[in-house]
């Protein structure tokens, strides 16, 4: 599944590389890379920031029992050397401002600079979670219109801020659905139905939540099996949990029948926005009858992934759930003329210690008073349009699994290129010496040698033609080259790790005694 | 605002109106309608009501203002605590944090191409297992209360247990955040007293807070023998800039450690985000949840990193899962990294007798008025529960007159009480301010 | 792929050896390869009572989890520290070094649920 890393081939491709080192000389001004962590760089005496001196008078420091005996062992650097290492990790680093980065189903888009300034803003970054309301009522309002314009795009009653991340979305969503099947005498229902196709926080969020799951099988032409539904559909039922468009960027024709057959049943729709990316302001959930939807405003609303968070993943609902949403929520007190958060009536409680990744959310707020309506549709055809053309572009030479246009993602299998020996994470690799972040590999799980292609609608055309044509290219030297596909990448920062030892023998930290790091 | 040129109100598009004629033709389409077919007609399109686009200056204009609507702690003298803390950001943190290699990054899932992420999180495991003195952390949780919960969850999964004891005297917003993640599964969640923490065979865990949630100090040692005696795991979650000064958790016993990572180098950000810490024993890294950084070879033989024990995650387990959490706050843990790198051990210490002389010249200020006293006599660190003779609720508003942020009411767990927390930041004459402006103020 | 003669096979890609009353468990050779480089072992403790075709165990390669069942039911007498602390082994040596665990049987008539090697291999090819 990874690298090959038998001992033969190791040697061999360090002997060509001690062979081409001979042509430039080392580069003794920059570290080997990885050999030294922050803590192998360390020179007792260093410290990178000082603190004001002490201006009041010392106390007595508490019994012994309480403190600590050794300092911990933390790095001592200067602030340049510190500034050095953390620069050049950076130079490590793949980025949206660097490249094309078209992961599928993570909506890798243009995070605009302006969003950060704003967020910024000491007036924003500066508040303190517990100050009196009436200090930071800009804040409120700024929340308050925030769960108005999320209402408004999911066609949903309300929404919450309170969700730190799409999967805590989820989490909270699942919740606030189980507090109301209890509350409407639904209790007993146990079963939360997920698609085979689906993220794996779908089914870990409905088993944290107390739910046994049940797979529903994608049919061939990339819908939901309906005959398997309506056989899932009992009274044990609690909820469908469905991406829309759903995982292999196709949307649901069947929709309405959908709905219609999880509310006969009793049960409730939760809609994972993870792919909200394609269709808003093109059409609204709440209104096709879902009940519940997460958005993720990392993907959708622009918002930057921060190399893995912090992201944020409010909820909408419809006003029957409304009551039973995390704690807190923003309402208007038209008597004082105030906003106030309050704990709703039947509240699921608090899924942290404030109120919501808010720094994210203001982010999100920019975003969505940039673009107004006109402007959110246009993001959302944009987007379908660049990944429909780059379906049109390659499918001709990669295999289209479910061959019908698609939303703004597409997905291939690498199977021709497997045939040939050539697995999809050699495809994916080798885009890296082209130049590009690879698509999603091998997800969804039920696409054979899954590549999962977003371009975004900020591409532009030409990035979109290179992509491709790289994309050719790589399938032609499948055929001709192969080897050289099994190597990739050859222009990265480093080759091929070997993920298995890592998992074998974990080394999860630096280690005072042998130092991690020693070659 | 003025649309582009080309027409458009969306100022990131990266196409042409023209370029999009030809690759729909390219794709075969007559227009970008024929793309949303699939989409049952009688829904497209639906009115959409949204306040009118804005140029990024308007944008600046009208957010601004909006900022303006709000007091921030830069303007204001500030004693508020309750787990999360003004602490000084380095020029450094915002510097590094703010470089787009790491922000506009996703996670490291092809480690060729991101080895700043992943050694960054690296730094991060590592320097949070020194300050815990624990065996292994994970790169990060979405914050300190969460993460509280998350290690009751797996206190449960570790010991096969089903009943969480969370110590009575831990900050209510957390004990709310472990009720919310142990109901899914139905789990009772109990509270304990400090003094008589009843513990049978039936619990998974005793969760506790140092300092607690009035700033006091635990006897953490004999709570974890308690919790050990009864087969439970014992869960401490610290403040960490404490432990420049205090006992490290792994030194008394404690098998998970949490921890809120918003006061190193992290910020206020109205509540979020923030990170949070989580380190255990080696023996449990297997039910840990999140994202995990691992030390390997490339092919080369060169030492980088890798996320690693993925196993245990939702992408592969589903529904078997720790956890469903799949974000690791990675720009705030770098932000944690960079911040106790540039402390050192020295530098932390400072910070932290800094903290502690502060708050407890301040308490021992405030103790000399009439009617107030700590409302208990247990040690504290940088923050105090302070019982007042009147209500803070007539207390605060009168402070916030003369521009402080008095502290937070906390009058329903402790009678007239105020919990004021101090910090590096306050200086000696914002505290004189602050026992000034409560002298005036109960003045009657 | 190596499929010994000698040896009776589960459906789920075990095999078993006899020897006197006792058992010794392993996955197969096709098993191995098709999971990749495995890191993880997590096995039952001796003494545990496991039932034919029950759940004993998982297996983990760097990016997937297979659940583990015993081919025949009885009393774990042994398990393979060996492949527990080098899980690599079981990639190596499937049929020898890498077995799993030991039991000492409760039923040899369970045997006659099992597939021979002619059959195993049938079904790893339909399967495939």
């Amino acid at each position: 599944m990874t690298a090959d890393t038998s001992d033969t081939k190791v040697k061999a491709i360090a002997v060509t590389r001690d062979s081409e080192k001979l042509a430039a000389p080392p580069n003794l001004a920059r570290d080997e890379l990885g050999s030294a962590l922050s803590f192998d760089r360390s020179m007792p005496g260093k410290q990178g920031i000082l603190f004001p001196a002490m201006d009041v008078p010392e106390s007595d420091l508490p019994p012994r029992a309480f403190l600590r005996e050794a300092a911990p062992s933390l790095p001592e650097l200067s602030q340049l050397d510190v500034v050095r290492y953390y620069t050049a990790l950076s130079r490590l680093n793949y980025s949206i401002d660097s490249g094309f980065y078209p992961l599928g189903s993570c909506t890798m888009k243009y995070n605009p600079k302006i969003d950060e300034d704003i967020a910024r803003l000491p007036g924003f970054a500066g508040l303190h979670p517990l100050q009196p309301e009436d200090t930071v009522q800009g804040v409120l309002r700024l929340f308050f219109e925030l769960q108005d314009l999320f209402a408004e795009i999911t066609g949903l009653h309300t929404a919450s801020l309170a969700p730190m991340a799409g999967a805590q979305g989820e989490l909270a969503g699942i919740l606030t659905i189980k507090a109301w099947l209890e509350a409407n005498g639904r209790a007993g229902r146990t079963r939360v139905l997920v698609p085979d196709a689906a993220h794996g926080t779908n089914p870990a969020t409905a088993a944290m939540c107390g739910f046994d799951v049940v797979s529903i099988p994608t049919a061939a032409d990339g819908d939901m099996d309906l005959a398997a539904l309506e056989a899932a559909l009992d009274d044990r039922a609690a909820a469908l949990m469905l991406t829309i468009p759903n995982t292999l960027g196709l949307f649901d024709p069947n929709i309405l029948r959908i709905v219609e057959l999880v509310h006969g049943a009793g049960a409730l729709m939760y809609g994972d926005g993870a792919n909200l990316n394609a269709i808003a302001g093109q059409v609204k959930p709440g209104e096709l009858g879902f009940d519940v939807m997460h958005i993720n405003v990392h993907k959708t609303l622009s918002t930057p992934h921060g190399g893995g968070g912090p992201g944020a993943g409010p909820i909408a609902v419809t006003a029957a759930l409304a009551p039973f949403l995390p704690e807190p929520y923003v309402i208007v007190d038209e008597e004082a003329n105030s906003f106030r958060l309050v704990r709703p009536e039947r509240s699921i409680g608090r899924l942290g210690a404030f109120h919501g990744n808010s720094g994210v959310l203001v982010r999100a707020y920019t975003y969505l008073r940039t673009l107004g309506a006109a402007g959110l549709r246009e993001m959302s055809e944009a987007a379908v349009v660049n990944a429909n053309y780059v379906q049109a572009r390659l499918k001709e030479t990669y295999t289209l699994p479910y061959d019908r246009s698609c939303m703004h993602e597409t997905v291939f299998s690498g199977s021709r290129q497997r045939a040939r020996g050539v697995r999809t994470l050699d495809i994916a690799k080798r885009l890296i010496d082209y130049g590009f972040h690879p698509p999603t590999v091998y997800f969804p799980l039920i696409v054979d040698e899954a590549l999962m292609i977003e371009p975004t609608e900020a591409e532009s055309k030409a990035a979109l033609d290179a992509f491709c044509e790289a994309m050719l290219a790589i399938a032609r030297e499948a055929e001709q080259q192969p080897e050289l596909l099994r190597d990739a990448p050859h222009q990265a920062p480093l080759r091929r790790l070997d993920e298995a030892t890592a998992a074998r023998k974990p080394v999860l930290r630096w280690r005072p005694s042998a130092g991690a790091a020693q070659p | 605002m003025q649309p582009s040129a080309d027409g458009v109100h969306d100022p990131y598009l990266g196409t042409t109106a023209a370029e999009r004629a030809a690759m729909l033709a390219r794709i075969g389409v007559a227009s970008a309608e024929a793309l949303f077919a699939p989409i049952p007609p009688a829904f497209r399109n639906p009115p959409l009501r949204l306040p009118p686009p804005l140029s990024e200056q308007e944008l600046l204009r009208e957010l601004s203002a909006i900022a303006g609507q709000n007091r921030h702690t830069g303007e204001l003298i500030s004693f508020l605590g309750g787990g999360a803390y003004r602490h000084y950001v380095p020029s450094v943190v915002g510097h590094i944090v703010g470089r787009s290699e790491f922000y506009t990054a996703y996670t490291p899932y092809q480690p060729e191409i991101s080895q700043g992420t992943l050694q960054g999180a690296f730094e991060f495991q590592s320097l949070v297992c020194e300050l815990t003195g624990m065996d292994v952390a994970n790169a990060g949780m979405y914050d300190g209360a969460s993460a509280f919960a998350e290690a009751c969850l797996m206190a449960v999964a570790v010991t096969g247990r089903r009943r969480i004891a969370v110590l009575d005297s831990v900050n209510p917003a957390y004990i709310d955040t472990v009720r919310t993640y142990a109901s899914g599964h139905g789990l009772p969640v109990e509270l304990v007293s400090p003094e008589q923490p009843r513990l049978g065979a039936e619990h998974a865990c005793l969760a506790v807070q140092q300092p607690n949630g009035l700033g006091f100090l635990e006897d953490v040692q004999r709570l974890s023998e308690a919790a050990h005696i009864s087969g439970a795991l014992f869960i401490a979650d610290v403040d960490p800039i404490s432990l420049g000064l205090l006992r490290e958790p792994g030194a008394y016993g404690a098998d998970i450690v949490t921890g809120s990572g918003q006061a190193l180098g992290g910020g206020l950000n109205y509540g979020g985000p923030h990170v949070g810490l989580f380190a255990c024993r080696e023996r449990f890294v297997r039910q840990l949840p999140g994202r995990i950084v691992g030390q390997t070879k490339d092919l080369d033989g060169r030492t980088g990193y890798v996320l690693t024990l993925q196993t245990r995650e939702q992408h592969i387990r589903r529904e078997r899962a720790t956890s469903n959490i799949c974000t690791s706050q990675q720009l705030l843990a770098l932000a944690t990294a960079v911040y106790l790198t540039l402390l050192g051990p020295a530098g932390l210490r400072q910070i932290a007798s800094l903290c502690y002389h502060k708050a407890h010249y301040a308490a021992g200020r405030i103790r000399e008025l009439p009617g107030f006293r700590l409302a208990s006599d247990a040690p504290f660190f940088k923050e105090f529960a302070m019982q007042c003779p009147c209500s803070p609720g007539e207390l605060l508003p009168a402070l916030l007159e003369r521009g402080i942020l008095g502290g937070i009411d906390v009058s329903g767990r402790v009678r007239n009480g105020l919990l004021i927390a101090v910090t590096e930041m306050n200086t000696r004459g914002e505290i004189d301010a602050l026992v000034a402006a409560l002298a005036e103020a109960v003045r009657p | 792929m190596e499929t010994p003669r000698d040896l009776k096979y589960s459906r789920e890609h075990e095999w078993v050896r006899m020897d006197g009353e006792t058992a010794t468990v392993g996955i197969t050779d096709f098993a191995q390869d098709q999971l990749g480089d495995i890191v993880y072992l997590g096995l039952p403790d001796p003494g545990a009572s496991v039932e034919q075709f029950g759940k004993i165990g998982e297996i983990e390669s760097v990016k997937s989890v297979s659940e583990l069942f015993t081919p025949v039911g009885g009393e774990v007498s042994e398990v393979n520290q060996a492949a527990i602390d080098d899980p690599e082994i079981v990639n190596k040596e499937p049929y020898g070094a890498g077995w799993l665990i030991r039991l000492r049987i409760a039923d040899p008539a369970q045997f006659d649920n099992l597939l021979s090697a002619e059959e195993y291999e049938a079904h790893t090819t339909s399967e495939h």
